[in-house]
Protein backbone atom coordinates (compact mmCIF):
# COMPACT_ATOMS: atom_id res chain seq x y z
CA UNK A 1 0.00 0.00 0.00
CA UNK A 2 1.68 3.32 -1.20
CA UNK A 3 0.33 5.75 1.82
CA UNK A 4 1.80 8.75 -0.06
CA UNK A 5 -0.40 8.41 -3.13
CA UNK A 6 -3.33 9.09 -0.56
CA UNK A 7 -4.46 12.75 -1.30
CA UNK A 8 -7.61 14.54 -0.54
CA UNK A 9 -8.40 17.60 -1.88
CA UNK A 10 -8.38 20.75 0.62
CA UNK A 11 -6.54 18.66 3.56
CA UNK A 12 -3.04 18.40 4.09
CA UNK A 13 -2.15 14.93 4.49
CA UNK A 14 1.86 14.37 4.76
CA UNK A 15 2.78 10.98 5.68
CA UNK A 16 6.53 9.77 4.97
CA UNK A 17 6.29 6.90 2.78
CA UNK A 18 5.72 4.17 5.44
CA UNK A 19 5.53 0.99 3.73
CA UNK A 20 4.84 -0.98 6.90
CA UNK A 21 2.04 1.01 7.88
CA UNK A 22 -1.39 -1.02 7.35
CA UNK A 23 -4.46 0.49 6.98
CA UNK A 24 -6.64 -0.57 9.53
CA UNK A 25 -9.87 1.80 9.30
CA UNK A 26 -10.53 3.70 6.46
CA UNK A 27 -12.78 6.82 6.26
CA UNK A 28 -14.14 7.82 2.75
CA UNK A 29 -16.59 10.44 1.76
CA UNK A 30 -18.18 10.19 4.94
CA UNK A 31 -20.41 13.02 6.07
CA UNK A 32 -22.78 13.08 9.52
CA UNK A 33 -25.71 14.31 9.85
CA UNK A 34 -27.99 15.46 13.05
CA UNK A 35 -30.81 15.61 11.83
CA UNK A 36 -30.76 18.47 8.88
CA UNK A 37 -27.40 19.22 10.69
CA UNK A 38 -24.16 18.24 8.59
CA UNK A 39 -22.04 17.87 11.78
CA UNK A 40 -19.12 15.99 9.52
CA UNK A 41 -17.99 17.34 5.77
CA UNK A 42 -15.99 14.94 3.78
CA UNK A 43 -13.59 13.23 5.71
CA UNK A 44 -11.06 11.45 4.63
CA UNK A 45 -8.78 10.09 6.72
CA UNK A 46 -7.17 6.68 8.23
CA UNK A 47 -6.55 4.92 11.02
CA UNK A 48 -3.41 2.57 11.03
CA UNK A 49 -2.53 -0.88 12.24
CA UNK A 50 -0.47 -0.87 16.00
CA UNK A 51 -0.31 3.18 15.60
CA UNK A 52 -2.15 6.28 17.68
CA UNK A 53 -3.66 8.53 16.10
CA UNK A 54 -4.86 12.05 18.16
CA UNK A 55 -7.82 13.89 16.74
CA UNK A 56 -7.94 17.54 18.04
CA UNK A 57 -9.91 20.25 18.00
CA UNK A 58 -11.96 22.92 19.44
CA UNK A 59 -15.09 21.89 21.06
CA UNK A 60 -17.92 20.91 18.85
CA UNK A 61 -15.71 20.44 15.43
CA UNK A 62 -17.00 17.06 15.31
CA UNK A 63 -13.95 15.06 16.53
CA UNK A 64 -16.05 12.95 18.87
CA UNK A 65 -19.11 12.38 16.23
CA UNK A 66 -16.35 10.99 14.65
CA UNK A 67 -15.18 8.51 16.77
CA UNK A 68 -19.09 7.43 17.92
CA UNK A 69 -19.14 6.57 13.68
CA UNK A 70 -16.21 4.27 13.98
CA UNK A 71 -18.21 1.52 16.44
CA UNK A 72 -22.11 3.02 14.80
CA UNK A 73 -22.89 4.16 18.35
CA UNK A 74 -24.74 6.81 16.50
CA UNK A 75 -27.21 3.86 15.80
CA UNK A 76 -28.68 4.22 19.26
CA UNK A 77 -29.85 7.63 18.82
CA UNK A 78 -32.90 8.68 16.07
CA UNK A 79 -32.00 11.17 13.34
CA UNK A 80 -28.79 10.61 13.16
CA UNK A 81 -27.46 9.28 9.55
CA UNK A 82 -23.58 9.19 8.17
CA UNK A 83 -22.94 8.76 4.32
CA UNK A 84 -19.80 7.58 2.77
CA UNK A 85 -17.65 4.67 3.96
CA UNK A 86 -15.66 3.55 6.91
CA UNK A 87 -13.67 -0.21 6.01
CA UNK A 88 -12.67 -2.04 8.52
CA UNK A 89 -10.28 -3.78 7.01
CA UNK A 90 -12.14 -4.74 4.20
CA UNK A 91 -15.34 -4.92 5.48
CA UNK A 92 -17.96 -1.43 5.24
CA UNK A 93 -18.84 -1.01 8.67
CA UNK A 94 -21.83 1.81 7.74
CA UNK A 95 -23.91 -1.11 5.59
CA UNK A 96 -26.94 -1.62 7.02
CA UNK A 97 -25.94 -5.17 7.05
CA UNK A 98 -23.46 -4.77 9.69
CA UNK A 99 -23.76 -6.95 12.97
CA UNK A 100 -23.09 -4.01 15.79
CA UNK A 101 -22.53 -6.49 18.03
CA UNK A 102 -20.01 -7.99 16.57
CA UNK A 103 -18.51 -4.20 15.40
CA UNK A 104 -18.83 -3.10 19.38
CA UNK A 105 -16.65 -6.20 19.94
CA UNK A 106 -13.90 -5.01 17.54
CA UNK A 107 -13.91 -1.54 18.07
CA UNK A 108 -13.81 -1.22 21.62
CA UNK A 109 -14.85 2.30 23.35
CA UNK A 110 -13.34 4.03 26.11
CA UNK A 111 -15.22 7.09 27.35
CA UNK A 112 -14.59 10.59 29.49
CA UNK A 113 -16.07 9.59 32.57
CA UNK A 114 -15.31 6.31 33.72
CA UNK A 115 -18.38 4.32 33.28
CA UNK A 116 -17.88 0.91 35.40
CA UNK A 117 -21.18 -0.77 35.79
CA UNK A 118 -22.77 -1.69 39.49
CA UNK A 119 -21.27 -4.45 39.85
CA UNK A 120 -18.32 -6.55 41.03
CA UNK A 121 -14.78 -5.63 39.63
CA UNK A 122 -14.61 -9.41 38.37
CA UNK A 123 -18.02 -9.09 36.89
CA UNK A 124 -17.20 -5.93 35.15
CA UNK A 125 -14.77 -7.37 32.90
CA UNK A 126 -16.34 -11.33 32.89
CA UNK A 127 -20.06 -9.96 31.75
CA UNK A 128 -18.63 -8.88 28.17
CA UNK A 129 -16.60 -11.72 27.66
CA UNK A 130 -19.49 -14.16 28.64
CA UNK A 131 -21.45 -11.83 25.84
CA UNK A 132 -19.31 -12.64 22.93
CA UNK A 133 -18.10 -16.12 24.09
CA UNK A 134 -18.83 -19.47 25.87
CA UNK A 135 -16.18 -20.18 28.17
CA UNK A 136 -15.51 -22.63 31.06
CA UNK A 137 -15.79 -20.92 34.69
CA UNK A 138 -11.38 -21.28 35.04
CA UNK A 139 -11.53 -19.84 30.97
CA UNK A 140 -13.20 -17.30 32.25
CA UNK A 141 -11.51 -16.26 35.17
CA UNK A 142 -7.74 -16.48 33.15
CA UNK A 143 -9.38 -13.64 30.62
CA UNK A 144 -10.40 -11.56 33.34
CA UNK A 145 -6.67 -11.77 35.09
CA UNK A 146 -5.28 -11.43 31.21
CA UNK A 147 -7.28 -8.17 30.77
CA UNK A 148 -6.90 -6.81 34.11
CA UNK A 149 -2.91 -7.56 33.70
CA UNK A 150 -3.33 -5.64 30.15
CA UNK A 151 -4.89 -2.85 31.58
CA UNK A 152 -2.25 -2.69 34.77
CA UNK A 153 -4.82 -2.90 37.10
CA UNK A 154 -4.00 -6.72 38.67
CA UNK A 155 -1.70 -5.75 41.17
CA UNK A 156 -4.10 -3.18 42.61
CA UNK A 157 -7.33 -5.56 42.75
CA UNK A 158 -6.40 -9.27 42.57
CA UNK A 159 -7.35 -9.13 46.02
CA UNK A 160 -10.55 -7.80 46.11
CA UNK A 161 -12.06 -9.21 42.58
CA UNK A 162 -15.39 -9.31 44.95
CA UNK A 163 -15.56 -5.62 45.10
CA UNK A 164 -17.69 -3.00 43.62
CA UNK A 165 -16.54 -1.72 40.63
CA UNK A 166 -17.93 1.66 41.78
CA UNK A 167 -15.33 1.51 44.80
CA UNK A 168 -12.45 2.10 43.15
CA UNK A 169 -11.00 5.47 42.56
CA UNK A 170 -11.13 7.12 39.36
CA UNK A 171 -8.42 6.46 37.59
CA UNK A 172 -8.34 2.49 38.71
CA UNK A 173 -12.38 2.40 37.27
CA UNK A 174 -10.83 4.11 34.25
CA UNK A 175 -8.32 1.29 34.07
CA UNK A 176 -11.67 -1.13 34.43
CA UNK A 177 -13.15 0.25 31.52
CA UNK A 178 -9.78 -0.77 29.42
CA UNK A 179 -9.91 -3.87 31.13
CA UNK A 180 -13.64 -4.42 30.12
CA UNK A 181 -12.53 -3.01 26.80
CA UNK A 182 -9.78 -5.73 26.37
CA UNK A 183 -11.33 -8.74 27.79
CA UNK A 184 -13.42 -8.75 24.74
CA UNK A 185 -10.31 -8.64 22.43
CA UNK A 186 -10.70 -5.82 20.04
CA UNK A 187 -9.18 -4.59 16.98
CA UNK A 188 -9.08 -1.04 17.57
CA UNK A 189 -10.22 1.15 20.65
CA UNK A 190 -11.38 4.53 20.71
CA UNK A 191 -10.72 7.13 23.25
CA UNK A 192 -13.05 10.22 23.71
CA UNK A 193 -10.75 12.68 26.18
CA UNK A 194 -10.15 9.60 28.34
CA UNK A 195 -8.38 11.37 30.98
CA UNK A 196 -10.23 14.51 31.28
CA UNK A 197 -11.60 13.76 34.86
CA UNK A 198 -8.44 12.18 35.82
CA UNK A 199 -5.86 13.55 38.22
CA UNK A 200 -2.13 13.59 36.56
CA UNK A 201 -0.45 10.46 37.98
CA UNK A 202 -3.89 8.38 36.72
CA UNK A 203 -3.37 10.44 33.71
CA UNK A 204 0.36 9.27 33.27
CA UNK A 205 -0.83 5.38 33.70
CA UNK A 206 -3.35 5.73 31.07
CA UNK A 207 -1.15 7.48 28.93
CA UNK A 208 1.71 4.70 29.47
CA UNK A 209 -1.44 1.90 28.91
CA UNK A 210 -1.94 3.16 25.85
CA UNK A 211 1.65 3.12 24.77
CA UNK A 212 1.48 -0.28 26.12
CA UNK A 213 -1.54 -1.37 24.23
CA UNK A 214 -0.48 0.53 20.52
CA UNK A 215 1.49 -2.67 19.51
CA UNK A 216 -1.75 -4.95 19.32
CA UNK A 217 -4.47 -2.68 18.25
CA UNK A 218 -4.91 0.35 16.35
CA UNK A 219 -5.78 3.45 18.43
CA UNK A 220 -7.71 6.45 18.09
CA UNK A 221 -8.01 9.04 20.84
CA UNK A 222 -9.92 12.30 21.11
CA UNK A 223 -8.78 15.10 23.86
CA UNK A 224 -8.14 18.55 24.59
CA UNK A 225 -4.64 18.23 25.81
CA UNK A 226 -2.50 19.07 23.57
CA UNK A 227 0.52 17.73 25.15
CA UNK A 228 -1.40 14.40 25.37
CA UNK A 229 -1.95 14.32 21.91
CA UNK A 230 1.79 15.18 21.25
CA UNK A 231 2.63 12.66 23.74
CA UNK A 232 0.92 9.59 23.04
CA UNK A 233 0.09 9.66 19.37
CA UNK A 234 1.79 8.50 16.02
CA UNK A 235 -0.67 10.41 13.77
CA UNK A 236 -2.46 13.78 14.97
CA UNK A 237 -5.50 14.51 12.88
CA UNK A 238 -6.88 18.09 13.22
CA UNK A 239 -10.87 18.81 12.96
CA UNK A 240 -12.37 22.46 12.91
CA UNK A 241 -16.36 23.22 12.23
CA UNK A 242 -16.65 19.96 10.76
CA UNK A 243 -13.58 19.13 8.36
CA UNK A 244 -10.58 17.66 8.78
CA UNK A 245 -7.80 20.23 8.38
CA UNK A 246 -4.77 19.13 8.28
CA UNK A 247 -3.58 14.96 8.90
CA UNK A 248 0.04 14.07 9.43
CA UNK A 249 2.75 12.63 11.92
CA UNK A 250 2.29 13.92 15.06
CA UNK A 251 6.24 15.02 15.58
CA UNK A 252 5.17 17.52 12.59
CA UNK A 253 2.04 18.58 13.35
CA UNK A 254 2.97 19.75 16.69
CA UNK A 255 6.52 21.26 15.71
CA UNK A 256 5.94 22.76 12.07
CA UNK A 257 1.77 22.38 10.86
CA UNK A 258 1.19 22.74 7.21
CA UNK A 259 -2.15 24.54 7.73
CA UNK A 260 -2.31 27.94 9.66
CA UNK A 261 -6.11 26.92 11.70
CA UNK A 262 -3.92 24.10 13.22
CA UNK A 263 -1.00 26.07 13.79
CA UNK A 264 -3.70 28.76 15.36
CA UNK A 265 -5.25 26.11 17.18
CA UNK A 266 -2.06 24.57 18.53
CA UNK A 267 0.03 27.34 19.92
CA UNK A 268 -3.42 28.49 21.63
CA UNK A 269 -4.23 31.83 19.12
CA UNK A 270 -7.57 30.24 19.16
CA UNK A 271 -10.31 27.94 20.21
CA UNK B 1 4.01 30.12 7.62
CA UNK B 2 5.76 33.69 7.11
CA UNK B 3 2.90 35.84 7.70
CA UNK B 4 2.12 37.67 11.11
CA UNK B 5 0.92 36.03 13.86
CA UNK B 6 -2.62 36.56 15.82
CA UNK B 7 -2.43 37.30 19.86
CA UNK B 8 -2.56 34.22 22.01
CA UNK B 9 -5.51 33.96 23.49
CA UNK B 10 -2.99 33.88 27.06
CA UNK B 11 -2.10 37.02 26.31
CA UNK B 12 1.06 36.96 28.95
CA UNK B 13 2.47 34.40 26.74
CA UNK B 14 3.01 37.12 24.27
CA UNK B 15 4.72 39.16 26.08
CA UNK B 16 6.92 36.03 27.18
CA UNK B 17 7.93 35.35 23.95
CA UNK B 18 8.32 39.11 23.46
CA UNK B 19 10.45 39.75 26.58
CA UNK B 20 12.86 36.58 24.60
CA UNK B 21 13.12 38.34 21.50
CA UNK B 22 13.80 41.45 22.63
CA UNK B 23 16.66 39.68 25.18
CA UNK B 24 17.78 38.21 22.00
CA UNK B 25 18.01 41.45 20.20
CA UNK B 26 19.56 43.50 23.61
CA UNK B 27 22.72 40.46 23.26
CA UNK B 28 22.62 40.93 19.62
CA UNK B 29 23.54 44.82 19.57
CA UNK B 30 25.73 44.11 22.81
CA UNK B 31 28.04 41.41 20.93
CA UNK B 32 27.77 43.22 17.92
CA UNK B 33 29.34 46.48 20.51
CA UNK B 34 32.07 43.78 21.39
CA UNK B 35 33.32 42.37 18.21
CA UNK B 36 33.98 46.39 16.83
CA UNK B 37 35.51 47.47 20.20
CA UNK B 38 37.84 44.44 19.90
CA UNK B 39 38.81 44.99 16.54
CA UNK B 40 38.88 48.86 16.96
CA UNK B 41 41.22 48.64 19.76
CA UNK B 42 43.49 45.71 18.01
CA UNK B 43 43.66 48.62 15.37
CA UNK B 44 44.37 51.37 17.89
CA UNK B 45 46.40 49.62 20.21
CA UNK B 46 44.29 50.52 22.76
CA UNK B 47 44.94 48.40 25.59
CA UNK B 48 42.26 50.37 27.72
CA UNK B 49 39.61 49.53 25.57
CA UNK B 50 40.75 46.36 25.15
CA UNK B 51 40.10 46.30 29.04
CA UNK B 52 36.43 47.27 28.81
CA UNK B 53 35.85 45.05 26.13
CA UNK B 54 37.31 42.07 28.39
CA UNK B 55 35.08 43.40 31.36
CA UNK B 56 32.22 43.80 29.00
CA UNK B 57 32.01 39.98 28.10
CA UNK B 58 30.24 39.46 31.45
CA UNK B 59 27.23 41.30 30.44
CA UNK B 60 26.54 38.77 27.12
CA UNK B 61 27.20 35.88 29.88
CA UNK B 62 24.21 37.07 32.36
CA UNK B 63 22.11 37.57 29.35
CA UNK B 64 22.79 34.14 28.01
CA UNK B 65 21.93 32.88 31.31
CA UNK B 66 18.80 34.98 31.60
CA UNK B 67 17.42 33.83 28.65
CA UNK B 68 18.27 30.64 29.25
CA UNK B 69 16.03 30.52 32.29
CA UNK B 70 13.31 32.61 30.51
CA UNK B 71 13.34 30.04 28.24
CA UNK B 72 13.19 27.21 30.65
CA UNK B 73 10.34 29.19 32.68
CA UNK B 74 8.42 29.66 29.25
CA UNK B 75 8.32 25.62 28.36
CA UNK B 76 7.61 24.58 31.72
CA UNK B 77 4.95 27.34 32.01
CA UNK B 78 3.22 27.71 28.60
CA UNK B 79 4.37 24.34 27.15
CA UNK B 80 4.82 26.34 23.46
CA UNK B 81 3.79 24.04 20.47
CA UNK B 82 4.88 24.64 16.77
CA UNK B 83 6.03 28.25 15.88
CA UNK B 84 6.11 29.47 19.66
CA UNK B 85 8.25 25.88 20.80
CA UNK B 86 10.55 27.16 17.56
CA UNK B 87 10.67 30.75 18.81
CA UNK B 88 11.71 29.65 22.33
CA UNK B 89 14.23 26.77 20.88
CA UNK B 90 15.60 29.22 18.94
CA UNK B 91 16.47 31.73 21.46
CA UNK B 92 18.07 29.37 23.13
CA UNK B 93 20.47 28.28 20.22
CA UNK B 94 20.72 32.52 19.04
CA UNK B 95 21.72 33.22 22.71
CA UNK B 96 24.40 30.54 22.66
CA UNK B 97 25.78 31.61 19.05
CA UNK B 98 25.90 35.01 20.60
CA UNK B 99 27.67 34.26 23.44
CA UNK B 100 30.51 32.63 21.59
CA UNK B 101 30.83 35.52 19.33
CA UNK B 102 31.34 37.56 22.48
CA UNK B 103 33.73 35.22 23.72
CA UNK B 104 35.77 35.37 20.64
CA UNK B 105 35.87 39.16 20.85
CA UNK B 106 37.01 39.19 24.19
CA UNK B 107 39.80 36.36 22.86
CA UNK B 108 40.93 39.38 20.65
CA UNK B 109 40.78 42.00 23.42
CA UNK B 110 42.91 39.95 25.69
CA UNK B 111 45.81 39.19 22.46
CA UNK B 112 45.62 42.92 22.31
CA UNK B 113 46.74 43.13 25.82
CA UNK B 114 49.05 41.02 25.60
CA UNK B 115 50.76 42.32 22.55
CA UNK B 116 50.99 45.45 24.76
CA UNK B 117 54.26 47.58 23.49
CA UNK B 118 54.51 45.01 20.64
CA UNK B 119 52.62 46.37 17.34
CA UNK B 120 52.31 45.09 14.24
CA UNK B 121 52.62 47.55 11.29
CA UNK B 122 49.09 49.02 10.41
CA UNK B 123 48.82 47.97 7.29
CA UNK B 124 49.43 43.85 8.90
CA UNK B 125 45.91 44.62 10.75
CA UNK B 126 44.24 45.95 7.35
CA UNK B 127 43.65 42.40 6.65
CA UNK B 128 41.87 41.82 9.99
CA UNK B 129 39.66 44.93 9.65
CA UNK B 130 38.43 44.33 6.74
CA UNK B 131 37.09 40.69 7.92
CA UNK B 132 35.57 42.40 10.89
CA UNK B 133 33.80 44.82 8.82
CA UNK B 134 32.17 41.99 6.72
CA UNK B 135 31.64 39.77 9.95
CA UNK B 136 29.96 42.88 11.85
CA UNK B 137 28.05 43.31 8.51
CA UNK B 138 26.66 40.25 8.27
CA UNK B 139 25.83 39.85 12.47
CA UNK B 140 23.66 43.15 11.80
CA UNK B 141 21.96 41.86 8.13
CA UNK B 142 21.33 38.08 10.55
CA UNK B 143 19.99 40.12 14.00
CA UNK B 144 17.60 41.61 11.93
CA UNK B 145 16.55 38.66 9.57
CA UNK B 146 15.65 37.67 13.10
CA UNK B 147 13.94 40.67 14.46
CA UNK B 148 11.91 40.49 11.35
CA UNK B 149 11.60 37.41 10.77
CA UNK B 150 12.83 37.92 7.37
CA UNK B 151 13.56 34.43 5.62
CA UNK B 152 15.60 36.21 2.02
CA UNK B 153 18.13 38.23 4.72
CA UNK B 154 18.45 35.17 6.58
CA UNK B 155 19.91 32.74 4.04
CA UNK B 156 21.96 36.06 2.22
CA UNK B 157 23.93 35.65 5.50
CA UNK B 158 24.16 31.83 5.38
CA UNK B 159 24.98 32.58 1.49
CA UNK B 160 27.64 35.23 2.47
CA UNK B 161 30.02 33.25 4.34
CA UNK B 162 32.18 32.41 1.88
CA UNK B 163 33.56 35.68 1.35
CA UNK B 164 35.03 35.89 4.94
CA UNK B 165 36.55 32.56 4.53
CA UNK B 166 37.92 34.04 1.25
CA UNK B 167 39.52 37.21 3.11
CA UNK B 168 40.85 34.62 6.25
CA UNK B 169 42.43 32.74 4.10
CA UNK B 170 44.39 35.43 2.27
CA UNK B 171 45.08 37.20 5.66
CA UNK B 172 46.82 34.07 6.79
CA UNK B 173 48.73 33.57 3.56
CA UNK B 174 49.71 36.93 4.16
CA UNK B 175 50.49 36.53 7.43
CA UNK B 176 52.81 33.47 7.06
CA UNK B 177 54.75 35.54 4.56
CA UNK B 178 55.72 38.70 7.24
CA UNK B 179 56.99 35.49 9.58
CA UNK B 180 58.96 34.07 7.09
CA UNK B 181 60.46 36.88 6.27
CA UNK B 182 61.80 37.86 9.84
CA UNK B 183 60.86 35.88 12.58
CA UNK B 184 61.02 38.55 14.87
CA UNK B 185 57.42 39.32 13.20
CA UNK B 186 55.98 35.62 14.34
CA UNK B 187 54.56 36.70 17.74
CA UNK B 188 52.69 39.21 16.94
CA UNK B 189 51.68 37.56 13.68
CA UNK B 190 50.40 34.59 15.24
CA UNK B 191 48.37 36.54 17.54
CA UNK B 192 47.06 38.18 14.25
CA UNK B 193 46.24 34.71 13.17
CA UNK B 194 44.86 33.78 16.01
CA UNK B 195 42.20 36.98 15.43
CA UNK B 196 41.89 36.30 12.05
CA UNK B 197 40.51 32.68 12.80
CA UNK B 198 38.28 34.07 15.95
CA UNK B 199 37.08 37.05 13.50
CA UNK B 200 36.23 33.84 10.78
CA UNK B 201 34.28 31.47 13.72
CA UNK B 202 32.38 34.75 14.18
CA UNK B 203 31.08 34.32 10.85
CA UNK B 204 30.32 30.91 11.35
CA UNK B 205 28.24 31.92 14.13
CA UNK B 206 26.64 34.44 12.05
CA UNK B 207 25.45 31.35 9.48
CA UNK B 208 24.56 29.30 12.73
CA UNK B 209 22.06 32.21 13.46
CA UNK B 210 20.69 32.60 9.95
CA UNK B 211 19.66 28.54 10.04
CA UNK B 212 18.35 29.54 13.59
CA UNK B 213 16.52 31.93 11.94
CA UNK B 214 15.32 29.86 8.77
CA UNK B 215 14.40 27.10 11.63
CA UNK B 216 12.13 29.40 13.25
CA UNK B 217 10.37 30.38 10.45
CA UNK B 218 10.25 27.28 8.38
CA UNK B 219 10.18 24.50 10.67
CA UNK B 220 13.11 22.64 8.87
CA UNK B 221 16.93 23.18 8.45
CA UNK B 222 17.97 24.32 5.34
CA UNK B 223 18.41 21.36 2.62
CA UNK B 224 21.87 22.68 0.90
CA UNK B 225 25.35 22.41 1.70
CA UNK B 226 26.86 25.45 2.61
CA UNK B 227 29.53 27.11 0.22
CA UNK B 228 32.47 27.28 2.49
CA UNK B 229 35.73 29.30 1.54
CA UNK B 230 37.87 28.78 4.32
CA UNK B 231 41.37 26.89 3.09
CA UNK B 232 43.22 28.64 5.62
CA UNK B 233 44.81 25.10 6.34
CA UNK B 234 45.89 23.79 3.10
CA UNK B 235 47.14 27.57 3.17
CA UNK B 236 49.68 26.99 5.91
CA UNK B 237 50.46 23.29 4.38
CA UNK B 238 51.52 24.71 1.12
CA UNK B 239 53.60 27.09 2.25
CA UNK B 240 55.41 24.65 4.57
CA UNK B 241 55.95 22.43 1.00
CA UNK B 242 57.84 25.19 -0.27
Amino acid sequence: MSVAAFTVPNVTHTLSKDENLREKISIRDLDFFYGDHRALKNINVSLYQGKVTAFIGPSGCGKSTLLRILNRMYDLYPNQRASGHVRLDDEDILLPSQDLNLLRAKVGMVFQKPTPFPMTIFENIAFGIRLYERLSKSEVEDRVKQALERAALWDEVKDKLGANGLSLSGGQQQRLCIARTVAVRPEVILFDEPCSALDPISTAKIEELIDELKDDYSIAIVTHNMQQAARVSDFTAFMYLGELVEFGETTRIFTAPSDRRTQDYITGRFG
Amino acid sequence: MTTTLTDHTMKAFDSDLQDLARMVAEMGGLAEKQVADSVDALAKRDTALAQRVSAADANIDALQREIEEKSVLTIARRQPMAVDLRDVVGALRLANDLERIGDLAKNIAKRVIALNGEFPPPKLIRGVEHMADLVLEQMKTVLDAYARRDINKAMAVWRGDEEIDAVCTSVFRELLTYMMEDPRNITFCIHLMFCAKNIERMGDHATNIAESVHYIIEGRPIADQRPKGDTTTIAATQHGRR
